[in-house]
């Protein structure tokens, strides 16, 4: 059984009036237990409307989102559960950040839970190993921390809920490289660990290709690829056509296929190129297509 | 002639330690640099390196603690400067929904010029220069909120363009930005520099917009370790790494390559280029086979 | 979720209304306000909404636009209303039961006032939807001008009412996606007794005010990048000059509250 499910999800912005705007279209999908897929979409393409549904903050204006086989909607009043699920982490996270310590802020969740101290303090101690934050931080204002350290106080804070799904909207925008490189290693990391499904919403092609095993495309609140992260990545043309990059070593690949020179299925990471072209560059290992 | 000069620039924050016994904090340390008219100088570093604090020291935001920093001959130190070098040296901001201050687009680049004292006339004809140059002409009697981050970042540049300086300093201007406002923020600054001989710094974590400077300078630890063309510098891919920085993918390829031997140039940049260095070797082991 | 509110909106455009000088449009829409206050009969009433509707057709602005904007106020016409028919109790009665007495005399008191309210809202919505929101600070604050006599600081005055008008929108967005933020953490925002519900509203506050700073400091920044030294030696890009239809309208205003005040005498009041 799939862990989430939508069925014809549809979304309309103000109905009813001349502001109207459908913001999501007739989206079917479903995520497995321990999948990591990547969300890619240009801005307005429906990528945040469609995951501010799957944990209940948003009312679909038809159509279903199954959590573990249950329609989340089918009892309202319980939905605040489903987001302990479902736990999503906003775009800026760090700008929700308001206890007097990290360790608080980041027992918010777990709280809201009703879970016992024990569990609470078991839980909130394990996020922030996860996300790397060295034990004195804890204790400090999360206002006093650097820019990469909220960030991570903010996801430890979901990571905290232990959710069965994490979602993550462009958890690295506006960090430097290496605050990007170590989120990411820690999202991959987590999700080895727990085998957690996780759904990754992000601009940065080269992220996605360095994560993700499925990639969902969004277009005009539509789903117009979902698949492998190579068949995607394969599909440059179409992606370039909606406005998306690939990722540069991807379009490398391309041309030299187009050039007449085998180099075998698209690379869309440094490693995969460097592995597929070295035996190729080599004296006397060149092979016509 | 240098427009801007860094002559043995220091600065250092006092602060508390936790002690509460006083400590000083060196953030630029000994940075001497001289950009010319009509140059197009990238400043590279991860946060933290010193790089903001550095050009806020180009139009008087912060004053050097130890050394000088003129401007057209004019030392920012010296008060009676400060309007004059402000005006000389437009700044832009990274988050830009937090430079523009009036509700109306035309109002908001009508700001700078207005603060300047200009006649009417002149600053109707300023503000309709500034944006037909960023292309937002159209959207002049638009509310900033309903911009797109782009839109909006070019309006902020068009808001600094109206007061007419000798230099555009812009401090990480598309960390913010989704891949299309990059774009259109990127094509904007270096069209400035072509066609308008617009002498430009930009600051920036992203390699990949050092691409086009006439010189890259690369900042760790409050100091300059490395500078020089673009290619010279993404040559040293070892240091860069080092420095927290990330590397586009192609030049990464093919820095790993030629470490195995594989005889490509040094400091390739762009897909194109890895494209065609490849090829050229592939096409030889062909022809040797 | 907090967006829509349409009060206070700029409807660009190039109508008479929108060309007219904005410190005799605000006077004359503070005159109007005073103005429809004057009528005590039909006749009178008659004229004041005969000149806002004249006004309206001069905006070049839909009318359904001038009508959206007493949405808002609705609940307090139908209330005023409700009030006055219930309390009015002269004139020939038409129902009677219990302690409601309905009479003519009430009935018309309502509408009377009703019909008073929404020329007064529509008619300072006509200012704002024709009027940038920078242009009227701006006009305010060289409306004001001569209190710098008495060492009050307008321009920074109507600077702050700038700014404020600039951030309001993005703070509405803010708080909607910290609320939306807190809520995916299990915030509970909706249940509890008053006390609880006014305590779930600290994680959402003090992130609003976090930001708020943060964004009046990078702001502040940002206008010294521009060379802002608050008002001295600061031109206007827009000029405002008094032109011959701002002259006619002001005539015009004056006529109209001149007769307003005439058919008092000659007619017998209704309210």
């Amino acid at each position: 059984m799939p862990v989430i499910e939508t069925r014809n999800l549809s979304y309309t912005y103000s109905p009813g009036t001349p502001f109207r705007k459908d913001a999501i279209t007739d989206i079917t999908f479903t995520a497995q237990k321990g999948d990591f897929i990547g969300i890619i979409g240009h801005t307005g393409s429906g990528k945040s409307t469609l995951v501010q549904h799957l944990n209940g903050l948003l009312r679909p204006t038809s159509g279903q989102v199954f959590v573990n086989g249950i329609d989340i909607w089918q009892q309202p009043k319980k939905i605040r559960s489903v987001r302990f699920k479902v736990g999503l982490v906003f775009q800026y996270p760090e700008h929700q950040l308001f206890e007097e310590t990290a360790y608080k802020d980041i027992a918010f969740g777990p709280k809201n839970m009703g879970l016992n101290d024990d569990e609470i303090d078991k839980r909130v101690r394990l996020a922030a190993q996860f996300v790397g934050l060295r034990e004195e931080l804890l204790q400090k204002s999360p206002f006093e921390l650097s820019g990469g350290e909220k960030r991570r106080v903010a996801i430890a804070g979901v990571m905290a809920m232990q959710p069965e799904v994490l979602i993550l909207d462009e958890p690295t925008a506006g960090l430097d490289p290496r605050g990007r490189d170590m989120i990411l290693q820690q999202i991959l990391d987590y999700q080895k660990q727990n085998q957690t499904t996780v759904l990754l919403v992000s601009h940065n092609m080269e992220d996605i290709a360095r994560s993700a095993k499925k990639v969902l495309v969004m277009n005009h609140g539509r789903i117009v690829m979902l698949d492998e992260t190579a068949e995607v990545f394969s599909r440059a043309h179409e992606l370039e056509s909606i406005g998306l990059d690939v990722p540069a070593v991807t379009r490398i690949f391309m041309s030299l296929r187009k050039s007449g020179f085998n180099v075998g299925p698209n690379a869309y990471t440094v490693k995969q190129a460097y592995d597929r072209l070295l035996p190729l560059l080599k004296k006397g290992g060149g092979s016509n297509a | 002639m240098a427009i801007i000069k860094a002559e043995s620039v220091r600065f250092h924050y006092d602060t508390d330690n936790e002690e509460g016994a006083a400590q000083s904090l060196m953030v630029l340390d000994n940075i001497n640099l001289d950009i010319k008219t009509g140059e197009f100088v990238a400043v590279l570093g991860h946060n933290g390196s010193g790089k903001s604090t550095l050009a806020k020291h180009f139009n008087a935001l912060l004053l050097p603690t130890g050394g000088q920093v003129l401007i057209d001959g004019k030392n920012t130190s010296d008060e009676h400067n400060k309007y004059e070098i402000r005006r000389m040296v437009g700044m832009v901001l990274q988050n830009p929904d937090n430079q523009l201050v009036s509700t109306i687009v035309e109002e908001d680049v009508a700001f700078g010029p207005e603060n300047l004292g200009l006649e009417p006339d002149e600053i109707v004809r300023r503000v309709h220069d500034a944006l037909s140059t960023v292309g937002m002409l159209d959207y002049r009697e638009h509310a900033p909120h309903k911009l797109s981050g782009g839109q909006k970042q070019r309006v902020a540049i068009a808001g600094i363009l109206a007061m007419q300086p000798d230099c555009l300093v812009l401090d990480e201007p598309t960390a913010m930005l989704d891949p299309q406002g990059r774009k259109e923020v990127l094509e904007t600054i270096s069209r400035l520099n072509r066609e308008r001989g617009m002498t430009v710094v930009l600051i920036t974590h992203y390699m990949d917009e050092a691409a086009n400077a006439d010189r890259v300078v690369v900042m760790e630890h409050g100091q300059i370790i490395m500078q020089g063309t673009p290619r010279e510098v993404f040559s040293k891919v070892d240091k860069l790494r080092a420095a927290g920085l990330d590397v586009p993918q192609p030049t990464e390829l093919c820095y790993d390559l030629l470490g195995q031997g594989i005889p490509l140039p040094e400091g390739i940049l762009t897909v194109e280029e890895c494209t065609t260095a490849l090829l050229q070797i592939l096409e030889e082991n062909n022809a040797g086979n | 979720m907090l967006s829509g509110i349409t009060i206070g909106q700029f409807f660009p455009g190039n109508s008479l209304l929108h060309r007219m000088d904005a410190r005799i449009k605000l006077v004359l829409t503070f005159a109007y306000i005073a103005a429809v206050f004057i009528p005590r009969n039909w006749a009178g009433l008659a004229v004041a909404v005969g000149f806002l509707i004249f006004t309206i057709l001069l905006s070049r602005l839909p009318a359904k636009l001038v009508l959206k904007s007493i949405k808002p106020i609705l609940p307090i016409i139908i209330f005023t209303s409700a009030l006055n028919i219930f309390y009015v109790t002269d004139g020939t009665p038409l129902f009677d039961w219990a302690f409601i007495h309905i009479t003519t005399q009430g009935l018309t008191t309502a509408a009377f006032i009703a019909i008073r309210i929404i020329s007064l809202i529509a008619g300072s919505s006509l200012l704002t939807y024709t009027t940038s929101p920078t242009t009227l600070t701006d006009a305010l604050e060289r409306l004001l001008s001569p209190l710098k006599a008495v060492r009050l600081n307008v321009h920074e005055l109507a600077m702050m009412m700038t700014i404020a008008l600039r951030f309001i929108p993005t703070l509405i967005e803010e708080t909607d996606k910290i609320m939306s933020a807190q809520k995916a953490r299990g915030a509970d925002l909706e249940s509890g007794s008053l006390m609880q519900r006014i305590r779930a509203l600290i994680p959402i506050l003090i992130p609003l005010f976090v930001s708020s700073f943060r964004r009046a400091y990078e702001l502040a920044t940002a206008m010294e990048c521009r060379c802002y030294r608050g008002g001295e030696g600061r031109t206007r890009m827009k000029q405002m000059h008094m032109r011959a239809f701002d002259i006619v309208c002001i005539a015009v205003v004056v006529l109209m509250a001149a007769g307003l005040i005439v058919l008092n005498f000659v007619l017998p009041p209704v309210i």
